[in-house]
């Protein structure tokens, strides 16, 4: 029996981890997997600039490393202008014959906190200037590197140490911050959203990501069992059930156009994403409907969406 | 020699960061520094700069793509003021901690609150710690050379720090002087093209920025103050080559009359113009007045603040910025630690004069002078004195 293409397709990806084993990360950390996907696909040719946060803390300890491509970190909020730089400076000595030639791909990655929040200026400057780089936000949805903070990326209902659930409280008490959307305003020519559950769709969309020339960008939900308070053996369920339920839809819009990468008339129901997870453990039933109706209309509007912008003319169509 | 020409002083940094050829400039507008980059950006427009000029949306993002910049290779300028200064805080240690030669112009201008976009010394005196090569130019001329200077200091690769050049805004900054213009032949002679120590290749892969645990953090520290201590005898160098090529000689400490001077007056960039004339008219009537201006601020020039201030009975210090509550203004503080050691050492007045845009006058010397005098006879009664405060 021939074999399946889900057996198959690992085996032709480069064996060699240039993000490499044996980092300090937590056990089943989600972030470390999406990077770890991320960086396969972008391959030796890649310089990574990194927002501080879990993934530079648990990559960088002096004098280990585990980055076997070029890498830096420079502070918090300004990955997108770190990364400004390098391209300019690779893109001007490059010209000048001072720098060896060839593509190089360059990889901005920050947290939720670090894009959403703090970073959020950086990266609208970065964009904006039409730099030739791809934006990879790990979204864990709370500052976990300092301790399970609450962030602009934190959804609804969850219980963090600065948004903690109590009497008079139901954790986070604001919407989590549409980040993508943001993004998308921005015009650029390719932004998805992904989620290292998937890693073939993850690897693909980094590869285009990295072929379309400017900005472009990567929203990767990144299960973190730690801050989410689930097994550590469930991270890359977590992740399917956020897809499944339809709380974290997979999209690419490329030049403007939306495309849902599965459409689900029927789609798991969120009480199963949310259970498995302390942090929404305090979450009252009539709650959970609440979040389930929000989750649905979201979805059916990106559905909607999505069967406009296929019936409409693309504005500007790379192929590749 | 260059042609003798007229030039706003802000235009001289630009033409100085043209002749060395900068590779890439990231900068935002704030007052008073704006015509610098403005100058630089019609430069790449004009393709007589072969740059990328990165329009940045803040200081923090400039300091930050100029990290970016030099991490690859690149010989990398920028430009600020004030706030922008203050905003880029958090990256100025981060950029002479990861060992970048980045080259800043300072058109030195207040801090608000209340905003004032006229000059003094508040902004980079807040950044005295910052762990890069510091100076203060007091003419057009000067901030030329040393803005030459900075990239031959900074991408030393003995010191490999980055840099900054301090002309006051506005009363530096925004005035037209007779200036030389050195020809790009002599400065390509004189600056050859930066070849970096470290680059970020993916040949050669290397990871910059780390965690530095308690057990190596110190002796990372160390380094760092080792090549910032040790770039001293690196600005001499650099000074005495340009020197011997462009003719025109600077030191650390520059003094005016103040050999047998039993009152000298310390103070740092342009206000030494007006000192000088104090001095003139001063002496003229007998009194035995001198000035010593302190070109290189970082590393502190400590020797040469002794010589040149060692001898004398009082030093009546200038400061164009305050330390609240403090002991005095910060070139103050730091000639009182200075000459501390000495046996025999004059006594320090702080003066604090020409806080946001306000004049320090011929006069404001002449009341500088008078008051040490007093100090001399009765010691002191005030930590510091604010001059020319309207009550």
């Amino acid at each position: 029996m021939a074999e399946k293409s889900t057996d198959f397709i690992p085996r032709l990806l480069p064996p060699r981890e240039l993000f490499a084993e044996g980092h300090r990360g937590c056990q089943g950390c989600g972030e470390a997997l999406a990077l770890r996907q991320v960086i396969k696909v972008a391959g030796p040719n890649t310089i990574v600039c990194s927002a501080t946060g879990c993934m530079e803390i648990i990559s960088s300890p002096y004098p280990e490393t585990a980055w076997r491509i070029p890498w830096i970190h420079v502070a918090f909020e300004n990955a997108a202008a770190v990364a400004s730089g390098v391209e300019a400076g690779i893109k001007v000595l490059q010209k000048k014959g001072r720098y060896p030639e060839g593509k190089i791909n360059v990889i901005a990655i920050g947290g939720d906190g670090g894009t959403a929040d703090i970073g959020l200026q950086a990266l609208s400057g970065a964009l904006e200037r039409r730099h030739n780089f791809t934006y990879v936000c790990t979204d864990n949805e709370a500052y976990m590197n300092t301790g399970i903070q609450r962030s602009s990326s934190t959804p609804w209902g969850a219980s963090t140490t600065t948004s903690p659930s109590g009497k008079e409280s139901i954790g986070q008490n604001v919407p989590k911050k549409n980040l993508p959307k943001i993004v998308a305003a921005h015009d650029i020519p390719y932004l998805a959203t992904a989620c290292p559950s998937y890693p073939l769709d993850l690897m693909n969309k980094t590869r285009k990501a990295l072929e379309v020339e400017g900005p472009t960008y990567l929203h990767v939900l990144s299960p973190c069992p730690t801050g989410w308070r689930h097994p550590i053996d469930m991270a890359v369920e977590m992740g399917r059930l956020a897809v499944e339920t339809g709380v974290f839809p997979l999209y690419e819009i490329v030049n403007g156009r939306l495309k849902l990468d599965m459409v689900m008339e029927k789609r798991e129901p969120v009480i199963d994403y949310l259970k498995p997870q302390g942090r929404f453990r305090h979450l009252k039933p009539e709650q959970i409907e609440e979040i389930q109706k929000v989750v649905d209309e979201y979805y059916e509007s990106l559905v909607y969406r999505a069967e406009c912008d296929a019936k409409a003319p693309e504005a500007n169509a790379d192929e590749w | 020699m260059g042609e003798r020409i007229g030039l706003e002083v802000s235009l001289a940094v630009s033409e100085a960061v043209k002749l060395a050829r900068v590779d890439a400039v990231a900068a935002y507008p704030i007052t008073p520094q704006t015509h610098i980059v403005e100058e630089l950006a019609q430069m790449v427009a004009d393709g007589e700069l072969d740059a990328y000029y990165i329009m940045v949306e803040s200081e923090h993002s400039a300091m930050s793509a100029c990290c970016g910049t030099a991490a690859v290779g690149a010989r990398t300028f920028t430009a600020t003021a004030s706030q922008g200064l203050a905003l880029m805080h958090e990256m100025l240690f981060i950029a002479s901690g990861l060992r970048l030669p980045i080259v800043m112009a300072i058109a030195n201008r207040a801090l608000s609150a209340p905003l004032s976009i006229w000059g003094d010394q508040s902004d980079v005196m807040a950044e005295r710690d910052i762990g890069w090569v510091q100076m203060f130019a007091e003419t057009g001329q000067e901030a030329f050379d040393l803005t030459l200077c900075c990239f031959k200091i900074a991408e030393d690769p003995r010191v490999i720090l980055p840099t900054i050049i301090n002309i006051d805004g506005f009363t530096l900054s925004h005035v037209v002087e007779p200036l030389e213009l050195e020809s790009q032949e002599d400065v390509d002679a004189w600056l050859p093209t930066y070849v970096p120590v470290h680059v970020l290749d993916p040949a050669k892969p290397t990871t910059v920025g780390p965690v530095g645990f308690p057990e190596i953090y110190t002796e990372i520290r160390k380094q760092q103050d080792m090549a910032l201590i040790g770039s001293y005898d690196v600005v001499l160098e650099v000074w005495e080559s340009f020197e011997k090529k462009f003719g025109r000689a600077y030191k650390p400490v520059e003094s005016y009359r103040a050999d047998d001077a039993e009152i000298i007056i310390n103070l740092i960039g342009a206000i030494a113009g007006t000192a000088r004339i104090a001095v003139d008219r001063m002496r003229e009537e007998g009194k035995k007045v001198g000035l010593v201006r302190t070109r290189l601020w970082r590393p502190y020039p400590f020797e040469e603040m002794r010589k040149a201030l060692g001898g004398a009975k009082a030093v009546a210090v200038v400061d164009r910025a305050l330390s609240f509550g403090g002991p005095g203004g910060p070139i103050a503080s730091e000639l009182r630690s200075c000459l501390y050691p000495l046996d025999k050492k004059p006594v320090v007045a702080s003066y604090i004069a020409g806080l946001g845009g306000r004049d320090v006058t011929i006069e404001d010397f002449y009341t500088i002078v008078a008051e040490t005098e007093k100090v001399l006879e009765t010691g002191y009664t005030d930590e510091y004195k604010m001059i020319g405060v309207r009550e």
